[in-house]
């Protein structure tokens, strides 16, 4: 895997905001142990110390904690889970919402567009 | 304690000041990157680090030791062009490493050929510019040394084999060890970078962690570079 990388935020921030949706999405399961500083640092290809930081900000935001000698584990917390997810997608809804609006579309038509768009089976699932 | 300490250094080639007056100290547990456009002193300070230039003035310290046979066996340094004999092969090289220096660990150096898609028994006549540079990089990254200089090590490579030897450089990373990463294809590599230091005409004109610098100026260290330098050039 080879993640783009925005050249406006600190690679940190962004790395953040990758392991939340892991989080969010269940590819870092509730309670499951999180891969080494190393394995991450290799996987996306970025600076070991980098690695370290966005973990270390992911636990001061509780989700995820360390085990004196086991590592890091995800929260075992479902409602902090649900709260993170819930987060993103505000985030999601929001900007998506203000790019709809430049375009000069209003409320009632975002939300007809955006039903007729999933109506058609464009997402899976 | 730093694991490199430079204080004043100077180095001339006859007239021609390569590096001016240069104070640089770099803690271990780091990835370094070395950026300057070509000519800016980056092969001259690691030939130096190296132990391989000695007429130049000023202090240079490795792990505290003044330069000499002891940080000669600390540091493992790959050169920007390759100087392996070819009628060896690949199985050859590393049992010369194996040989000459007692920190080389052959086992891993061996896995490291295959990840890189090296054949053990190819030629290095035979083999490209490419092949020999990934070649040499696992000689280098073989060793469990406390100080790595890599002079260009994606200079010549295709985007795949680039990926192939950041993983390398990602896998060696340790703690106790400091890495320096020369190169002026910045875009590529940045994120795995600590920081950087801009050599520009033998002076250092920025020394800054890498996700400082994005948090300053809002922009990657790439096009901070071009900045700095563009107004450089056209002085």
């Amino acid at each position: 895997m080879f993640e783009e990388f925005d050249d406006k935020t600190p690679i940190y921030l962004q790395l953040v905001d990758i392991f939340k949706v892991s989080i969010a999405n269940g590819t870092w399961p509730i309670g499951g142990r999180v891969d080494t500083v190393r394995d991450l640092a290799i996987r996306y290809q970025v600076n070991p110390n980098t690695v370290q930081r966005s973990l270390s900000e992911l636990e001061r935001e509780n989700l995820v904690f360390s085990e004196r000698t086991s590592g890091r584990y995800i929260t075992k917390d479902e409602g902090v889970v649900r709260e993170i997810r819930a987060n993103l997608a505000a985030r999601k809804i929001s900007d998506y919402a203000e790019q709809m609006s430049l375009l000069g579309f209003g409320s009632e038509e975002i939300l007809a567009m955006t039903g007729r768009y999933l109506s058609e089976g464009n997402i899976g699932g | 304690m730093s694991m490199i300490m430079i204080e004043n250094l100077n180095k001339s080639f006859g007239t021609k000041e390569v590096l001016k007056d240069m104070n640089l100290s770099l803690e271990p547990g780091q990835i370094v990157g070395l950026v300057g456009p070509n000519g800016s002193g980056k092969t001259t300070l690691l030939k130096i680090l190296a132990g391989l230039t000695s007429d130049y003035t000023g202090t240079v310290r490795i792990g505290g030791k003044p330069l000499g046979v002891e940080t000669k066996a600390m540091v493992s340094y790959l050169p920007e062009k390759t100087y392996l004999s070819d009628w060896m092969r690949c199985v050859d090289a590393i049992d010369c490493f194996n040989d000459f220096y007692s920190d080389f660990d052959r086992n891993k150096a061996m896995e490291m050929l295959v990840q890189l898609r090296l054949d053990p028994k190819q030629r290095i006549k035979t083999m490209s510019k490419g092949m020999q540079e990934k070649l040499q990089l696992t000689l280098v990254m073989g060793r469990q040394a406390r100080v790595y200089l890599l002079d260009e090590p994606i200079g010549g490579v295709d985007p795949a084999t680039r990926s192939v030897i950041l993983d390398a450089v990602l896998k060696q990373y340790s703690e106790d060890s400091l890495m320096v990463f020369a190169t002026h294809l910045i875009a590529d590599v940045e994120r795995i970078f600590d920081r950087v230091i801009f050599l520009g005409f033998g002076e250092i004109k920025l020394h800054e962690e890498v996700d400082k610098i994005r948090e300053k100026y809002g922009k990657s260290v790439d096009e901070v570079f071009r900045e700095v330098f563009s107004c450089l050039v056209s002085l």
